[in-house]
């Protein structure tokens, strides 16, 4: 997809070099502290009331504890950003955490990290975690290192989104290797097919992709075929039906 | 005061009240959207941000019919939108043959779709551009000089909006601004179509159904777009009154 070169990038070094696949995430925060410059990455899963206490992948220790404080305390830039839809970049928390989240400001302090920059991993209505980037000194991000942890966060949203539907789907290859695409179609498909199958959101968004992989096409034309009644998804065998264009 | 004054003016104090009131900014985009075109005399106008990922993305047009959207993303490879943004500055030409030799397959759609000229307008944060204004007209050529000043005054108001919500005092806050609008977007689409899906009615008038919805109940679109996704909100009380139910394959 021309949209996000850098997103395909990220997908396709971590589906390649084949391995076994539960090291995906891991890969993905160690590639992303690597890219971007940070001490540590963790990658989280948050339910719509705040974290769910499920860690992905952390690259390390204090990584590891700045989940797990937001998950006890929960509060923290990661609850703030899966619930507002928004990053939350916090250069400097000595200066800044502390006032903003009383329990877990002193708590990271005292593991060592010194700035957070979280981002949810939200599809419009479909929240699935955060991506949490930490340094043990202060000081903000770049805008080109801004723009490449954007590309990582769209990458584990991908990631994140097959992981989690990897049951629903008979434990079927985790399709890394579309990238992400955010055409309006695509969203307005998934409504459709929530409905129509009366799954979730993201599942509909899951069985959308697995439709253009299966049949090598790419998602944007599925979803046009949906959006515009040619195509519909069902629980039969095949999964979908074509519609007379009557 | 002429007819056009009137409109401008009553334009800006709808605005202005959007701002003061629960703020909504998708909704507030679409509001700017419909009056652009109404006071530039334009057949569609929209709205694009940049996702700061590199790419443009539509938040509001006059019109959500697909085949307008279309031609919006089609300009994340080239037409104006792409070059104001990069530029930063009005972007337009003299005629269709000059649009044409500039951005082919933009300029061979837009035809397609009965537009004869289409101008950019920078939605500018200090040294920065975040988006653009974007119009089409079936009249050839540039725009007239007090046009385009009024089209800049609503693209500079399309930006107080997006920095509404909070203020903005660094980059990294307009980053944050920018992701949630492209969230809100999103879960708008989404919830488009949930509508559609139910009631059998095309994107269009599945987004003005729930509009309508959230106007005479003064809520907030995003909000009436994430109760209708998470069911508490019946989609079939969108509906003014229930209709006939529209036969599959009619459509698009």
């Amino acid at each position: 997809m021309a949209r996000s070169p850098r997103v395909s990038e990220i997908l396709a070094s971590l589906s390649g070099g084949g391995g076994d696949r539960a090291v995906q995430p891991d890969r993905l925060c160690q590639e992303c502290a690597a890219a971007v410059a940070v001490s540590g990455v963790a990658l989280a899963l948050m339910t719509a009331d705040g974290p769910s206490g499920g860690i992905v992948a952390a690259t390390d220790g204090a990584a590891k504890q700045m989940e797990e404080l937001q998950f006890a305390l929960g509060e923290g830039p990661c609850v703030d950003a899966s619930r507002s839809g928004r990053p939350v970049l916090q250069p400097d928390i000595l200066a800044t955490a502390v006032g903003r989240w009383p329990a877990f400001g002193p708590g990271v302090l005292a593991a060592g990290i010194r700035a957070i920059f979280a981002f949810p991993l939200r599809v419009g209505a479909i929240r699935l975690g955060v991506l949490d980037l930490y340094r043990d000194t202060p000081g903000g991000l770049s805008a080109e290192e801004l723009l490449d942890a954007l590309a990582f966060a769209d990458a584990a949203t991908v990631v994140l989104l097959h992981l989690q539907h990897q049951a629903d789907a008979g434990g079927a290859q985790p399709m890394l290797a579309g990238a992400f695409d955010d055409r309006a179609e695509v969203h307005q498909a998934t409504g459709m097919i929530t409905i129509q199958l009366n799954v979730s959101l993201a599942n509909a968004l899951v069985r959308l992709r697995a439709h253009a992989y299966a049949t090598e096409r790419p998602i944007g034309e599925i979803a046009a075929d949906v959006v515009n009644r040619r195509l519909r998804f069902d629980h039969s065998d095949a999964g979908s039906s074509r519609q007379d264009p009557g | 005061m002429s007819s056009r004054e009137q409109l401008l003016a009553r334009t800006f104090v709808e605005l202005a009240d959007t701002l003061v009131a629960d703020f909504d900014l998708i909704d507030f985009l679409h509001l700017l959207a419909r009056r652009s075109a109404e006071l530039l005399d334009a057949s569609a106008a929209g709205i694009m941000l940049s996702d700061q990922r590199g790419g443009l993305t539509v938040m509001a047009s006059s019109t959500e019919e697909a085949r307008l959207l279309e031609l919006f993303e089609l300009q994340n490879d080239e037409g104006p939108c792409l070059d104001c943004f990069r530029v930063g500055a009005p972007v337009e030409r003299e005629d269709p043959q000059a649009m044409r030799s500039t951005w082919p397959v933009f300029t061979e759609r837009m035809e397609e779709l009965g537009f004869t000229s289409a101008q950019a307008i920078p939605l500018r944060l200090r040294a920065d551009s975040i988006g653009a204004l974007n119009i089409f007209r079936t009249g050839q050529g540039p725009m007239a000089a007090d046009d385009l000043q009024i089209a800049q005054a609503l693209a500079d108001v399309a930006t107080i909006g997006l920095l509404q919500e909070r203020a903005v005092t660094a980059e990294d806050h307009l980053a944050e601004q920018l992701q949630a609008a492209m969230n809100s977007r999103i879960l708008l689409e989404q919830a488009k179509g949930v509508v559609a899906e139910r009631t059998g009615l095309q994107m269009d008038d599945a987004f003005q159904a729930m509009r309508e919805y959230a106007r005479v109940r003064e809520l907030r679109l995003a909000h009436v777009a994430q109760r209708l996704i998470d069911g508490s909100v019946d989609v079939p009380l969108l509906l003014p009154r229930p209709g006939p139910p529209a036969e599959p394959g009619t459509q698009g």
